[in-house]
């Protein structure tokens, strides 16, 4: 097995310019299954996954990556809104080799093969930038997965996709896993928690106030924040 | 009004017939500028991009300096470069003064600041939107100046044109270290000085239709490609 699991948040805390986002986040995951981070806005979620990621230092505590020495390429991220390339399709979905020292024409039939799984094949020789949101998502799904990472970190990968386009994604998240891949995710989508996650990670007030599997999550929530979170009343939630 | 109007059918008549002379300045012309603006893209395009991307002290200063040196009258230029090539000066040895050499290396050190702050901003820009993905996919420093050069290929041709039509257009630089020498180092811009002066208006007339056809051809290459990049590529 790799070494990258157990991934271990050791108090983890982030206070940028004195603000206070984590307080001590400690937390340990496997290196199966589907993670879902629910929690509030601004609750630090992002943040964490960009910790996990090793693009943001934590303040105070530590983040150990198993026995590596730190996150490698065996680590990937899709962010909320991915960056395409002025290149095609098939250049962006491909891109993400270019870091692994294969060679142009690899690339190429790799990414046509992936373009196949995600949906796009048809679309190669387009402009990513003029795609959908939705189809920008696959895209950078098929990215990230053409790496064959061990743990994936996907930041809301369905916020603002209409029921056809969450679907399309959550699939192709789904066969992600059933690849080997460990996946933490972030989603304002309690219906999509329930049908992905493996386990649940609440996140409120700069802590975790729960990590359970999904079923205990939603049937016997133990802090009553994540109660008032699962039921939408989170005082926080109507605030601004 | 007469003199005028005759200077401009002489010169017309020149350009139909391919005047020897008039090909010739012109040749050179396009020679010395592409050369030095070949180099100034080899130098200056990935200048830019590492100061737009890489993290050193001094970089804030470093920017600073080439905007101040974009701006540099060509003159000035040329004084620098003279002292440099001149017999006594650090690059004396290479024997350049009053050659075509001299003047590419005119054009280089006019043109550099210039394509180098272009692909700065450029780069910038797409460095600003895609650093934090580029380094989740652990690419290296140098991967990632080279993904954003190519990917900014567009605007940045824009500045190998800017590039061109500065060196083109420039007159003191060539003027000090080429000595618009006959059938050596007489370029349009220098010609057309000449001539002006001595009262030839048919062939600075002649020569400076050619040098306008020139600029506003890569003005208008410039905008197309724009145009099609946006239309292509988003
Ligand atoms: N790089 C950073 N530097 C400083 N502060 C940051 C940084 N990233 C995020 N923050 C701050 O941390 C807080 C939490 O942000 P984060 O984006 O993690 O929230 P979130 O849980 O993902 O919220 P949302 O559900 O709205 O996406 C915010 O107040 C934000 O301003
Ligand atoms: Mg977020």
């Amino acid at each position: 097995m790799s070494g990258l699991f157990p991934l271990a948040c050791k108090a983890v805390g982030f206070r940028p310019n004195g603000q206070e986002v984590l307080r001590g986040v400690d937390l340990v995951l496997g290196g199966e299954g589907i993670t879902v981070v629910l929690g509030p806005n601004g609750a630090g979620k992002s943040v964490l996954l960009r910790m996990l990621c090793g693009l943001l230092e934590p303040t105070s505590g530590s983040v150990q990556w198993g026995s590596a020495a730190g996150p490698g390429r065996e680590v990937a991220m899709v962010f909320q809104h991915p960056m395409m390339l002025r290149d095609t399709v098939l250049a962006n979905v491909a891109l993400a080799l270019k870091a692994h020292a294969v060679s142009g024409r690899e690339r190429r039939t790799r990414g046509r093969a992936m373009l196949a799984r995600i949906g796009l094949e048809d679309r190669a020789e387009q402009s990513a930038r003029l795609l959908s949101g939705g189809e920008r998502q696959r895209l950078a799904l098929g990215r990230a997965w053409l790496t064959r990472p061990r743990l994936l970190l996907l930041d809301e990968p369905t916020a603002s996709l209409d029921p056809s386009g969450v679907e399309a994604v959550e699939r192709i998240i789904r066969e992600i896993r059933t690849d080997g891949t460990k996946v933490v995710m972030t989603t304002h989508n309690l219906g999509q928690a329930t049908r992905l996650a493996d386990d649940v990670v609440f996140l409120a007030e700069g802590l975790v106030r729960e990590h359970a599997p999904v079923q205990r999550f939603f049937a016997r929530p133990v802090s009553p924040e994540a109660r008032l979170f699962i039921k939408g009343e989170l005082p926080w939630h109507v605030g601004f | 009004m007469g003199g005028l109007g005759a200077a401009l059918l002489e010169a017309l008549d020149r350009l139909l017939r391919l005047d020897a002379q008039v090909v010739e300045i012109v040749a050179l012309s396009l020679r010395v500028s592409l050369t030095a603006v070949l180099l100034g893209t080899l130098l200056g395009l990935p200048l830019g991009a590492c100061l737009a991307v890489g993290r050193f002290p001094g970089k804030q200063a470093a920017a600073v300096m080439m905007t101040a040196m974009m701006g540099l009258p060509s003159v000035v230029v040329g004084v620098v470069v003279y002292l440099a090539l001149s017999r006594s000066g650090p690059l004396g040895a290479l024997g350049l003064l009053y050659s075509p050499g001299a003047m590419v290396v005119a054009q280089v050190v006019l043109v550099l600041p210039l394509m180098a702050a272009i692909s700065r901003q450029v780069v910038e820009d797409a460095w600003r939107e895609y650093a934090e993905e580029l380094q989740a996919m652990r690419f290296s420093w140098w991967a990632s100046v080279l993904t954003l050069l190519h990917d900014c290929r567009h605007s940045l041709l824009v500045a190998v044109l800017a590039g061109l039509g500065r060196a083109m257009s420039e007159v003191g630089a060539v003027m000090i270290v080429g000595g618009n020498i006959d059938h050596a180092t007489r370029v349009m811009t220098t010609a057309i000085a000449l001539e002006t002066s001595k009262g030839d208006l048919p062939l600075a007339l002649a020569l400076g239709a050619v040098l306008l056809t020139v600029i506003l051809v890569i003005n208008g290459l410039a905008y197309a490609l724009r145009v099609w990049a946006r239309g292509r590529f988003g």
